[in-house]
């Protein structure tokens, strides 16, 4: 079957099985941004926004979210111009093997994007599916904090 | 120090935006045309001979290609443990063998045109097994009469393989016996350590394809890029010069990818076929069938004298390396060369380790390396010392800890697999740790005066450690720079960043050597045909042992620098040239030059040549890096759970050359260490099969769990190292089980034998406790 999505902003046509998960679609089309293969919804890495919402693509039909938008980690920024997020990433050494980021980065959008000025305890809160193996968390949670101020500076200018 | 442009910098992690931005750097984010898609049969059975194996069917599947099994594959005995030529580890494995060792041995592989259909044949591959007895506790490996795991007449390297004794060590250092008999006061325990996992969030993942000439390229998620092209030319007897391979970011390895399990059989397709190949670990192959920490069994005795000072150690480490005996000996090894020169005041000390085959499991490396199990005893052991002596166990360790200038008769008495290198420590500021670290927790308010609030009790603990920087005399490294037109270079090195940041330190020390902006050097790293040789990311050595070569590359290109500057300005003698802002300035003169002028002067004008060199590194020194760590946790005496509430990892890793990546490693490995403390732990049937193997029933730590961390580096200069820089990637995962089983015992006076402290093990020694209050006679 054929399902269209909105992707970072872009229209897309995809050919699908009806069985399969948005995970192995999106990434078979070319979208290798998009990390994880527990398909049990347990590690985070496989993270999208749907409707600007994170979900793990590893559990959702690609063929049910047929017509959303999805946004994945390219959608927010690039190496020019990279999201606050990112660069706050990059500035606190949040960012070891990065192959949790992609997804981590996206959860923390999403909470920024409901609630520009979280605590410590809605961050950890947002983040915990995320799984990191590296970092052990907190240059994560501090580059959230730190994005949160870079967003509010660029607001003043 | 202190006037070091790059070194001791926040550098940005040079690859961080691009992979924060999902540029496709990991392995199976670039596909190649026509790839077969490999899917692996496991053995469900602990112990078995495969007595008939039918692959007739499965390979009429429809896209099926071809069907791997031991019949069909080369049978060279090697083994998977990417280490250094020759390996310390015994050549007791085939790509594919008859004889199946445990549940998850490989039994056969399928390359089909899609993942579906490889999935689907090998449900058709028909197993006939013979079953064996299995065993599943170590503790029965070594019996008389026991079932012999590796019976076959072609292993070698084994040190007993008809006992199951895969490897024994066996040290002894002054007169053990009279040792304990002159002490005052001896505490003799048993700890347990449990099956653990790596875990990284990128699996194991390889893709093979032919290059344009028909050479094998192999692309992998590995820490060991030259080992894996030795080892497979040596598995598919081809030669090395066939082979290149890649390895472009990595999604963590913390060992488990020191290993070579997955290239030789997608290399094997890949000849075979002429097609990429590719083989992808699902999470549950990951747990069951890729590698796992060491379980360990450790005899801890200690004897000290009145006034504190230690006397005599002994550890006896039982072992189980499970079904191979991939890097059994030299994780043993660790287990007392990374822990007993620490407390070099004792001078009796003694050190033997069984290392045994089981039907369970392969362990393998992981970070921590054996020090994580010894210190698991040894410092709970400590604790407990200071108790029968009426001391406080920080004063305990003040007293008999090792310091600058001294040195451990361990030091050369156990190596890695062989002798040792003698070793006098250079750098150490283990005082210092004590002294912060006890303040930051508030050590002398608290311990010994657990707080209660109802249910739930606080109370705090503590551990000391140290590790090493790469291995003496085995470890090498070398790098090779280049220079470019506009004053950039080209760094090529055989590092192995996987994760850590090397590729980034690498950039501040030529840096730092050339007077450039870490930016200014494009670093390309572990590619075997490109770069000079590295032995890759382990054993603590990157920062030291890459980071070594890079240095003496850049040395060398300095002086080339130099040489063409003196020309350049007619001071043919002049020494005290300075390299800053991308020139090279001669104070004296006022005269000054930039490099990009002397690159443009030597690549097309004068006295023509690449300024350019190749440095190598390797080192009689492994420079300890100390740490010592202090927790407090809460325990709540009714459901049993422990949550801890701040940990310090006081460290001294030598000069930090970029502190944001050194406090990334330490809260990464300690944090890593709190879940294989609390919760990590592999489950199994009573036939030897995981049932857990998922991050739902395996639980690693998510943000969650984080109790307030602080780290202090309390900064040394080791002249050994490069920038006075020692090692920091695996210490700090040795302290959570021994801080966290001294909290416990503070809170609440009991102390578990076996991590993780789960509340079901608290309950229990809680009820055990309170049953011993009531009983009315001490047998004692
Ligand atoms: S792959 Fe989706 S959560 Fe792990
Ligand atoms: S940075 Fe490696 S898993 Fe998070």
């Amino acid at each position: 079957m054929k399902v269209k999505y909105i992707i970072n902003g872009k229209e897309e046509e995809y050919e699908i099985h009806p069985g399969e998960v948005l995970l192995d679609v999106l990434r078979r089309n070319g979208h290798s941004e998009i990390k994880g293969n527990c398909y049990l919804g347990t590690c985070g890495a496989c993270t999208v926004l749907i409707d600007g919402e994170p979900h793990t693509s590893c559990t959702i039909l690609a063929a049910k979210v047929n017509g959303k938008h999805i946004t994945t980690i390219k959608g927010i920024g690039d190496l020019n111009n990279p999201h606050p997020l990112q660069k706050a990433f990059v500035d606190v050494g949040a960012v070891q093997c990065g192959f949790c980021t992609p997804g981590t980065i996206l959860s923390a959008y999403a909470l920024l994007k409901k609630n520009p000025n979280p605590t410590d305890e809605d961050i950890k809160k947002a983040l915990d599916g995320n799984l990191c193996r590296c970092t052990g968390y907190v240059q994560q949670v501090e580059a959230v904090k730190f994005a949160v101020k870079l967003l509010k500076e660029g607001k003043d200018e | 120090m202190s006037n070091f442009k790059s070194i001791g910098k926040d550098t940005k992690k040079i690859d961080a935006l691009s992979l924060a931005t999902g540029q496709p750097m990991f392995v199976d984010d670039v596909s190649f045309p026509n790839t077969l898609q490999i899917k692996l049969l496991y053995s469900p059975h602990a112990h078995a001979i495969i007595e008939d194996i039918d692959t007739s069917e499965a390979e009429k599947y429809p896209g099926v290609k071809m069907v791997l099994t031991y019949k069909n594959t080369p049978h060279i005995p090697h083994t998977t443990a990417g280490q250094g030529w020759p390996e310390p580890s015994p050549y007791d494995t085939w790509m594919f063998n008859e004889k199946v060792k445990f549940v998850g041995d490989r039994v056969a592989a399928v390359a089909a045109e899609t993942e579906e259909q490889a999935t689907e044949a090998l449900k058709l591959i028909k197993v006939k097994y013979k079953v064996l007895p299995a065993i599943l506790d170590p503790e029965e490996s070594m019996k008389e009469g026991a079932p012999i795991i590796h019976d076959e007449p072609w292993i070698t390297g084994a040190y007993d393989p008809k006992k199951n004794l895969a490897a024994h060590i066996d040290i002894r250092v002054g007169d053990i016996e009279k040792g304990f008999k002159e002490s005052d006061v001896v505490v003799e325990e048993t700890f347990e350590t449990q099956y653990a996992q790596h875990t990284p969030i990128e699996p194991h993942v390889t893709i093979t394809y032919l290059d344009e000439y028909g050479r094998l390229v192999i692309r992998t998620s590995t820490q060991v890029p030259f080992h894996v092209r030795r080892i497979v030319a040596q598995a598919l007897q081809i030669p090395v010069q066939k082979i290149r391979v890649i390895k472009p970011r990595i999604g963590g390895g913390f060992g488990t990818k020191q290993e070579i399990i997955l290239e030789e059989i997608c290399s094997f397709v890949t000849l075979k076929t002429g097609r990429p190949a590719r083989i992808l670990y699902t999470r549950e192959e990951e747990f069951i069938s890729a590698r796992t920490r060491h379980p360990f069994k450790v005899k801890v005795k200690i004897g000290a004298k009145k006034d504190g000072m230690l006397h005599a150690i002994s550890l006896y480490a039982l072992s189980n390396t499970g079904a191979y005996g991939t890097h059994g000996l030299t994780v043993a090894s660790n287990a007392g060369s990374k822990t007993l020169p620490l407390y070099n005041k004792a001078e009796n000390v003694e050190f033997i380790s069984d290392i045994v085959y089981t039907n369970m499991p392969v362990a393998g490396a992981y970070r921590g390396y054996g020090a994580t199990q010894g210190y698991a005893a040894l410092e709970q052991a400590i604790d407990m010392v200071a108790e029968k002596l009426g001391m406080d166990p920080w004063e305990l360790r003040k007293k008999n800890h090792i310091k600058a200038g001294e040195t451990s008769p361990i030091f050369r008495a156990l190596g890695e697999g062989r002798e040792g290198v003698t070793q006098y420590i250079q750098s150490c500021a283990l005082d210092e740790l004590l002294e912060k670290g006890a303040k930051e927790i508030g050590w002398f308010e608290k311990y010994g005066r657990p707080k209660r609030n109802g249910s739930k009790v606080r109370g705090v603990g503590m551990s000391m450690h140290m590790q090493g920087s790469g291995i003496p005399l085995i470890d090498m490294g070398a790098a090779t720079l280049k220079m470019n037109e506009d004053g950039s270079f080209n760094l090529l090195y055989g590092g192995t960043d996987i994760g850590t940041g090397l590729d980034t330190v690498a950039a501040q020390i030529v840096a730092e050597t050339l007077g450039i902006k870490p930016e200014q050097v494009i670093v390309y790293a572990s590619d075997t045909d490109l770069t000079p040789f590295d032995v890759g990311a382990y054993a603590s050595s990157g920062t030291f042992v890459s980071g070594g070569a890079v240095l003496k590359a850049a040395l060398k290109v300095r002086e080339q620098i130099l040489e063409v500057a003196r020309e350049k300005f007619g001071e043919p003698d002049s020494k005290d040239y300075i390299l800053e802002n991308g020139k090279v300035i001669s104070p004296k003169s006022g005269k000054s030059i930039t490099l990009s002028e002397i690159a443009y002067d030597t690549l097309y004008v004068k006295n023509q040549h690449q300024i350019g060199a190749t440095g190598s590194f390797v080192s009689p020194y492994s420079p300890p890096p100390f740490a010592v760590h202090f927790v407090e946790i809460e325990v709540d005496e009714e459901t049993g759970e422990i949550k801890p509430i701040k940990y310090v990892a006081a460290v001294d890793c030598g000069v930090p050359i970029n502190p944001n990546l050194v406090k990334g490693q330490i809260i990464g490995a300690l944090v890593n260490g709190i879940g294989y403390a609390l919760t990590e732990e592999y489950h199994f049937t009573p036939s030897g099969r995981m049932t857990n193997p998922n991050f739902m029933d395996y639980k690693i730590p998510s943000t969650r769990d984080l109790p307030e961390i602080k780290v202090i580096l309390a900064e040394t200069y080791e002249p050994t190292g490069p920038y006075g820089a020692k090692s920091v990637a695996e210490i700090n995962i040795n302290g959570p089980i021994p801080a966290i089983g001294n909290a416990l015992h503070d809170a609440l006076g009991i102390r578990l034998h076996r991590s993780p402290y789960t509340p079901e093990r608290v309950l229990e020694a809680i009820r055990k406790s309170k049953e011993k209050k009531l009983e009315p006679v001490d047998p004692e």
